[in-house]
């Protein structure tokens, strides 16, 4: 799942934020979290609430629903996280009828667990062995790395890849790049040609996140007393000056991403790549459908000649919200949801989900490949990628201010009158200053 | 802005006095320049305000690819039938929920704005006609109502809403839409200038009761500002848009303001909506065309009503 930080989605979290602090002394919670609870099966028949945004998810429960009487899942839709369902899951909480079940993209969990919000099912039947079903890292992500605790189950994720213009390379006579720095002299060959190697999203600080990812960079460390703020690590440093480079000498453009522009551009043929994640394979087939047949997918661009990682662009994962009555069938229904092949198959193709299950590389969506990309089996390559991303990336507990502080910095680095690198320092800054108001330890 | 604004006050540059003697001396007619300026003006801004419409009028006449391929600003050759199509998709997209949606918000803001109107008009009306100790205190109290932004409100009444385990329902939005300050005090200057006391006194000669002088008597004389009162709260309930957010869950009870901004929060990953999106906020500004068109009557005459007392 993607996200967008616009104002709106500021103004939003701090409304909210703001109001929240002034009545924290709502719900109760009984037990500080940390350790995994006893997780027991209820007597008779339950009722689950499950709210996400992913379209199509209802029927998906169907299936669920036909062969569990017992366990009947209610899917409830809204907006997507970002947009309001997270500030509704806080306020919820707080109250106390929080849904069973919500939606919570990776970037978002710590703050759900710096907050409280979430159950701990280390101890539900059948989670802690589910370990070997998951891609490596998108487990780490749900458990912290923290010791006897399970704190969602991984749904989707975003391996990187590159998409390309296969047929422009080939009549220009430019080689694709396999490397970063190969990447920078195909720009250049590219703006003489007339056009933009690809757009830098300056709002999607996410997608530089991801950047950072593959390149071994850590933006956030916690050794389980106080969080590690590292924006302006030595990794994040090369990755930034990079695309500095590459923007101070404008052979990329600075499109709003998503936009109406920026479909148009690469539907007439103005970019020639985009590394992307693996969901915006149909974010291309719908947005510039006058180029079908035209593109091609190969692995990210890497720094060092003959490397072989890859970065991570957004997935979200299946969590029990704190104050549920039932978690240990809220978290029997989490795992299948997110493990068994039918459901899996159907949220890919309703929902458009990447699993981040092992056995999606088995599924039929997955295997064939695809008319838009000239018959390629695209997904052979982000499943291989899957395998590269760093199980270590940590994120903080306040990303919507880190992502709204970095993309105003970016977008005066766009203007001209900052770098990236000065965004960086800026967000690692303004993002300490948010941690320590929320009282949460820092590590200086 | 500035240069026509100035040219409407003083058409003929030097002579100020010449005008204004002018003007004084033969009532409201001006002078073709001064004329010509207003009209500038206010054709600048029907335009700014009109353009956005017209976009949305074009838009929601082309596929989701046309949208980026075409001129923004005009029709495609096959506009009529992609038009349709689009409505058709409109209604039929998740089992016809923005048709529900529609639905919704129509009994929000209809039944809303209406027991609303009644309930500040008979408010209105008290603080106006009787008098009792702590009026103006009350006053007072509902007009600093006006102040406080409904944003600000949505989160303490989600959370009292919790206590008596309402969210998610529809009461949860339409309870909170039934007060409105303002109505309360446009009521009460209105009854004021309207509603004599005379009259009052001599429906209580003649023996009718408080209640039914109310509704019979003081409401047709209060009708223009009512309508105005109407207007406003149907317009305020139909865009209402913070306090669903945060109190429904359910989406077979979101308002059509709340639907399509969750649909237009999934258009990254359901490109499709991105067309629905845009035809389904042309249909949900449909009802607040029809309800000013319809009421406008009423209301401009309340209006200069009101003023000239």
């Amino acid at each position: 799942m993607r996200a967008h930080y616009g104002k709106v989605t500021a103004a939003f979290a701090m409304i909210s934020a703001l109001a929240l602090s002034g009545c924290s002394a709502g719900g109760d919670s009984s037990e500080a979290g940390g350790e995994a609870a006893p997780c027991e099966a209820s007597d008779g028949p339950v009722t689950l609430q499950f709210t996400t945004w992913v379209p199509g998810m209802d029927e998906v429960v169907k299936l669920w629903n036909a062969d569990n009487p017992d366990i009947q899942v209610e899917v409830q839709t809204g907006p997507n996280g970002n947009s309001g369902t997270y500030q509704n899951f806080f306020n919820q909480i707080q109250a106390g009828n929080a849904p069973d079940l919500g939606q919570i993209e990776y970037d978002a969990l710590p703050n759900f667990r710096v907050q409280d919000g979430l159950e701990n099912l280390a101890g539900c039947e059948g989670v802690a062995d589910a370990q070997d079903q998951f891609v490596d890292w998108t487990w780490g992500q749900v458990t912290f790395g923290e010791e006897d605790s399970v704190y969602a189950i991984p749904q989707d994720s975003g391996p990187m890849a590159m998409y390309y213009r296969a047929d422009l390379f080939e009549q220009a006579g430019i080689e694709v790049p396999t490397t970063w720095e190969e990447y920078a002299a195909a720009a250049e060959k590219i703006k003489a040609e007339g056009s933009y190697i690809t757009n830098f999203p300056k709002t999607d600080v996410n997608w530089f996140a991801g950047m950072v990812w593959q390149n071994g960079g850590q933006w956030f460390a916690n050794d389980g007393e106080a969080w590690d703020v590292n924006l302006t690590s030595p990794e994040s440093e090369e990755v930034a000056t990079y695309w500095q480079d590459l923007l101070s000498n404008d052979l990329v453009s600075t499109l709003p991403s998503f936009s109406d522009e920026w479909n148009a551009s690469f539907n007439e043929g103005q970019q020639w790549t985009w590394v992307s994640a693996v969901w915006g394979a149909t974010t291309l087939s719908d947005g510039a459908p006058d180029t079908a047949g035209k593109w091609a997918v190969a692995p990210m661009p890497q720094w060092e000649d003959g490397g072989e990682t890859a970065g991570n662009w957004g997935g979200s994962s299946t969590a029990v919200l704190k104050g549920s009555e039932h978690p240990a069938e809220a978290a029997k229904f989490a795992l299948w949801l997110n493990t068994d092949p039918e459901a899996l198959a159907l949220a890919n193709e309703l929902g458009g989900l990447y699993p981040a299950a092992k056995s999606a590389a088995d599924l039929e969506a997955f295997s064939g490949g695809v008319e838009y990309y000239g018959g390629q089996k695209i997904y052979d390559v982000f499943s291989e990628a899957s395998a590269q991303v760093n199980p270590d990336f940590t994120w903080g507990p306040t990303m919507t201010q880190t992502y709204t502080d970095v993309s105003d910095g970016f977008g005066a680095a766009i203007g001209g009158s900052s770098t990236l690198m000065e965004a960086l320092e800026n967000g690692q800054q303004k993002t300490i200053d948010a941690l320590k108001a929320q009282s949460i330890p820092v590590a200086e | 802005m500035a240069t026509p604004a100035t040219a409407s006050k003083r058409p003929r540059g030097g002579s100020t006095t010449a005008s204004d003697v002018e003007t004084r001396g033969r009532g409201p007619r001006q002078s073709i320049m001064s004329r010509s300026a207003a009209m500038l003006v206010m054709g600048v801004f029907t335009l700014y305000f009109l353009t956005p419409i017209w976009w949305l009028l074009t838009t929601s006449t082309k596929t989701g690819g046309e949208i980026t391929s075409t001129a923004p600003l005009w029709f495609t050759t096959n506009s009529l039938g992609t038009f349709f199509d689009n409505l058709g998709r409109l209604f039929t997209y998740g089992d016809g929920l923005f048709g529900r949606w529609l639905l919704n918000s129509a009994v929000y803001a209809g039944v809303g704005a209406l027991i609303g109107t009644v309930i500040a008009a008979m408010c209105g009306y008290a603080l106006a006609k009787y008098e009792f100790r702590g009026r103006e205190a009350i006053f007072n109290v509902v007009l600093s109502g006006v102040l406080v932004p409904a944003t600000a409100l949505a989160l303490p009444l989600f959370l009292i809403f919790s206590r008596v385990e309402l969210t998610n329902t529809m009461l949860a939005v339409f309870l909170p839409s039934l007060v409105s300050p303002f109505g309360v005090y446009l009521a009460r200057i209105y009854a004021a200038a309207s509603v004599p006391g005379e009259l009052l006194e001599a429906a209580r000669l003649d023996g009718s009761g408080e209640i039914r002088t109310f509704f019979t008597v003081s409401t047709r004389l209060m009708a223009p500002a009512l309508v105005t009162i109407f207007l406003f709260q149907f317009v305020a309930i139909w865009n209402n848009f913070f306090l669903p957010l945060i109190m429904l869950r359910d989406q077979a009870l979101f308002p059509v303001t709340l639907g399509l901004y969750a649909w237009n929060s999934q258009i990254s990953q359901i490109p499709e909506l991105r067309s629905l999106v845009i035809v389904g906020a042309l249909v949900s500004i449909v009802p607040l065309i029809i309800a000013f068109l319809a009421l406008q009557r009423f209301w401009s005459s309340g209006l200069g009503a009101g003023s000239v007392k």
